[in-house]
């Protein structure tokens, strides 16, 4: 029941805003009650129990065994706290919105649901339902509040979004339909327990729809172009909720289902993903070096850092992966504190353009100690869960086929990716210097620094980033059991 | 208990009598036409819950082999109900449109007629649906192809809404040469005229395959005609768009499941014949492509959704070719009551502001309600969850793809995220482009509550669809 309400108290809200609540009080109430619902889920969460808890379940179609079925195990856990964490930090960071209001905190609770619903599916149907609740706020978000081209940004996000999850569907159909008629089931426990009868071609080809479908959402390399258009144009708010939480769907779908289901399809596509994923880190972040706007520049690296959790998923070791899903969670931390920060800038300065910026820092000294913050930790330095993450992805893959005599595929990866973390600290560390630190422009000497009360969301972002950082043990003692019973499952 | 084919018959009559008191009273408020006919069908809906059984019979003779009863049919019938009453209800919201462009001696000249021709569709789509007999279906399809003669043109100071009559007929009339012709054709391969004593005979060795099949191609013509299924289509957009708008409704809707219900009854007999299974893919392939990608550039309203009716007949032809009934009558459900909603708001708004689609710039601050349910039916045409258009997809593409159709299925997924562009045009003039005219658009309170009726059945079934695939069952 309390998972129940957990994904509930967004949308209830988004509908009481719709039909006339008091738009910010009730939206902020709601996601306060939606994380306190979150960490209770947490406190009572047992962490040595290899079963989903929280379980509820309404039939909802019996001709199609189709349940509206929601539990957590320690992966979904991690998710919904992310998902609660952004949540309170969004809603917090939306300022005076002249029109509509009312829309905009609702788009953004659906937003926020259709994540936390997502996560805690444990129906097929539902965990892609969910996810798609989110893609007509997004559109609006981006659309009616936007900046610059937002037309172009809107179509462009939504009819991608709109082809990769069909394309995901068709997969998920797929999936369904590859197990004998008797066994076949929505729910992904069963699916669990049916795995073994999927043949090897079957798999073949399911993973490798799945893995389109799945990357098109994630921003995987050569499907990543919607991505830093729309962040861009997006409102701070539903950059920090659709690049922090949202885009995570993708990666935690492949977690859920390629790993433990499909995993002859992961080995007969490992070198196509390698490579793809090598994109992202290579390629992209050459690109994001190349950005002018810190906006574009935060929309590329977040496009950058796919590429880390896609190896830990490669890796397919319990190592590999469990350091993906931690990097998920920070990820999804730092990138919010960042478009966070980013966005208050523009609302002062109206540009986002580093070379026009410079020096904010003197104006504005918490938002730069916040910015820097977020920089280091997507940099991945010591002490910020991205560095425990994207060390346990390191490690988990190189460890992957090694042998003294030969380099195998994945230690040549794990080299090439390494140099991401160079790339990753010359476009953040440059960027953090011609943003808020040298010589500063006249025109920015009357800016004021954040608001108090806007102080404590990002405190909030920080703690977590640090506290999971100094502390990844925490995570790992929950979601290790998980990844064990699926890396176990493989033959 | 009410036998069967009472329905019918009290439908006819509740035409015949609104017809017929209509002429006698020009001094009442016309309007009493209308309630009285979605009064009298909701009897008939509600004695659709209340059937005798049928006694079933091996060897139907006489008015059963003409006629059939069986769960299909009772389904259709209350589709074409639902259809005819939410019709009418549209109808009288756009009565004033009507008054203006019929020349009359009196104020209300025409609009008995124009309430009272839907009944008799409404009786021609029912007898339709129960036909498993080619004369049979002749007959009721004319029924029904006359009566949209008449209220096709039925504005007839409005030079597009002649156009429009004109075409319809001429190519109505064609497709019923053609049908005619391939009827001929398989009598004479066969000697019968009744869809199960010709599958039997097709199964026998020593038919004429070739002669048969030219026969059922014909047959598939007239059928595609009425579907708007590519190479027919041609005539969609300018009749939809020239008709009055609830017609156009009635069209896209009742004409459409209609054609599918005959498509789906014909299919077991024509499926034994060859190649027949690789003309449909063909054939839906076009139509998603032609709807889809022509629907692209519209920039006024009614001809999107002209464009989108031929779209979704290719989904509903993905169900055909994989041979999937429930698949293809649920999605004809989602489709009624989704297209139903958009027509019903198009029909409120544009009589104050007009039918292009920037005429709905704005609309979210002018109007949040009217916003707000096309928005609702503009998503669930799209296909997004929680709406009961994702559904129906769902269960086309299900079937799609346990039937291997890899063409379709990439046809399909093109098509849906073109789908995703021309529906979210509107949301985007409603909900981001500034008002042009800054007045609330009044809307009645019968309509408010039938679009907020609408709202609610298409999100409640687009969770929750048991009840639907209940009701197909029994």
């Amino acid at each position: 029941m309390l998972l129940f309400l957990i994904v509930l108290c967004p949308i209830a809200a988004a509908v009481s805003i719709m039909i006339g609540a008091p738009a910010r009080a009730t939206a902020l109430l709601a996601s306060i009650v939606t994380l306190l619902m979150t960490l209770l889920a947490v406190a009572w969460f047992d962490a040595g129990s290899r079963e989903f808890q929280y379980v509820i379940s309404f039939p909802v179609s019996t001709d199609w065994g189709i349940n509206f079925a929601l539990g957590l195990d320690g992966l979904s856990l991690v998710m919904i706290l992310l998902a609660a964490i952004v949540t309170v930090a969004a809603v917090w960071f939306t300022d005076k919105i002249d029109n509509y209001e009312h829309s905009f905190y609702a788009c953004l609770l659906f937003i926020s649901g259709g994540a936390l619903g997502a996560f805690a599916s444990l129906d097929l149907f539902f965990f892609y339902a969910f996810h798609e609740l989110a893609l007509i706020p997004t559109f609006l978000l981006i659309g009616i509040w936007g900046s610059d081209n937002r037309t172009a940004a809107a179509w462009k996000i939504t009819i991608y979004l709109a082809l990769g999850s069909f394309i995901l569907l068709l997969g998920l159909i797929m999936l369904y339909q590859s197990v004998p008629v008797a066994s076949r089931t929505f729910d992904i426990r069963e699916l669990q327990e049916a795995a073994r009868q999927i043949a090897p071609v079957a798999q073949r080809n399911i993973y490798l729809v799945l893995l389109v479908g799945f990357g098109i959402l994630v921003s995987l390399f050569p499907f990543h172009t919607w991505a830093p258009d729309a962040y861009a144009a997006a409102p701070a708010p539903a950059a920090m909720l659709h690049a922090g939480v949202l885009k995570k769907f993708g990666l935690y779908g492949l977690l859920r289902l390629a790993v433990p289901l499909l995993p002859e399809g992961g080995r007969y596509w490992t070198n196509l993903l390698l490579v793809l994923l090598l994109g992202n880190i290579i390629y992209i972040g050459l690109v994001t070096i190349a950005q002018r706007r810190l906006d574009r520049m935060l929309g590329y690296s977040s496009v950058m850092h796919m590429g880390y959790i896609f190896l830990g998923i490669a890796s397919s070791n319990l190592l590999g992966v469990i350091g993906a899903s931690i990097l998920m969670f920070a990820h999804g931390l730092s990138i919010a504190l960042l478009f966070a920060v980013a966005g208050e800038v523009r609302k002062r300065t109206n540009t986002l353009v580093m070379s026009d910026l410079g020096g904010l820092a003197k104006v504005m000294p918490f938002a730069g100690l916040a910015f820097g913050f977020g920089a280091f930790a997507a940099i991945g330095l010591p002490g910020f869960a991205n560095f425990a993450a994207e060390v346990m992805i390191f490690f988990g893959t190189f460890r992957n086929g090694f042998a003294m005599e030969r380099f195998h595929i994945f230690q040549v990866a794990t080299v090439l990716a390494l140099w991401g973390v160079v790339i990753s600290a010359v476009y953040m560390l440059r960027a953090y210097r011609r943003v808020f630190m040298g010589a500063m422009n006249d025109r920015w000497k009357e800016l004021v620094d954040l608001r108090h009360g806007l102080r404590l969301p990002v405190a909030l972002l920080i703690a977590a980033l640090l506290w999971f950082g100094f502390y990844p043990q925490s995570l790992v003692r929950i979601l290790s059991p998980v990844f064990e019973t699926y890396l176990k499952q493989q033959p | 208990m009410i036998a069967p084919p009472n329905l019918e018959i009290a439908v006819l009559v509740l035409g015949m009598m609104l017809l017929m008191f209509e002429a006698f009273a020009d001094k009442i408020d016309k309007r009493v036409f209308a309630f009285a006919g979605i009064l009298g069908l909701l009897t008939v809906l509600i004695g659709t819950f209340y059937l005798a059984p049928v006694p079933p019979i091996d060897q139907p003779t006489g008015f059963w082999s003409f006629y059939t009863a069986d769960p299909l049919s009772i389904f259709f019938k209350r589709f074409a109900l639902v259809t005819t009453i939410l019709v009418i209800i549209m109808m009288i919201d756009y009565a004033p449109s009507v008054r203006g462009a019929i020349a009359g001696a009196t104020q209300q000249a025409g609009l008995g007629e124009f309430f009272a021709l839907p009944v008799l569709t409404c009786a021609g789509l029912m007898y339709l649906v129960s036909a498993i007999d080619f004369i049979m279906i002749f007959v009721s399809l004319e029924l029904v192809t006359i009566s949209f003669y008449v209220l096709v043109s039925f504005t007839r100071k409005n030079p597009l809404s002649l156009e429009a009559g004109v075409k319809y007929l001429v190519l109505s009339a064609l497709a019923t040469a053609f049908l005619v012709y391939g009827i001929t054709w398989i009598f004479g391969v066969t000697g019968e005229t009744n869809l199960d004593r010709i599958t039997a005979i097709l199964a026998r060795p020593n038919i004429d395959q070739t002669a048969m099949t030219f026969g059922a191609v014909l047959v598939l013509v007239a059928l595609g005609f009425k579907i708007a299924a590519v190479p027919f289509q041609i005539w969609v957009p300018d009749v939809y768009q020239g008709a009055p708008t609830p017609v156009t409704a009635f069209l896209s809707v009742g004409s459409k499941a209609a054609g599918f219900v005959v498509l789906l009854r014909v299919l077991r007999p024509f499926l034994m014949l060859p190649k027949m299974d690789r003309l449909l893919v063909i054939v839906a392939i076009l139509t998603l492509l032609y709807g889809n990608l022509a629907a692209l550039p519209q920039s006024n309203l009614k001809r999107l959704l002209a464009y989108s009716s031929i779209a979704h007949a290719g989904y509903l032809l993905i169900g055909v070719a994989c041979f999937d009934g429930p698949a293809v009558t649920f999605y004809l459900v989602a489709y009624l009551l989704m297209t139903l909603l958009s027509f019903a708001v198009l029909i409120v708004v544009a009589q104050p502001a007009g039918e292009r689609i920037a005429d709905f710039d704005g609309l979210a601050k002018r109007s949040p309600f009217l916003a707000f349910a096309m928005l609702i039916g503009m998503i669930s045409l799209a296909g997004v969850p929680f709406t009961i258009g994702f559904f129906g997809k769902f269960f086309i593409f299900n079937a799609a793809i346990a039937h291997h159709q890899t063409a379709l299925v990439v046809v399909g997924a093109i098509t849906v995220a073109c789908g995703f562009y021309y529906y979210l045009k509107v949301v985007r003039a409603m909900y981001w482009r500034p008002a042009v005219k800054g007045d609330n658009i009044p809307v009645s309170g019968l309509s408010r509550v039938v679009m907020s009726a609408l709202i609610i059945a298409i999100i409640w079934f687009g969770i929750y669809p048991q009840p639907i695939l209940d009701a197909l069952k029994r």
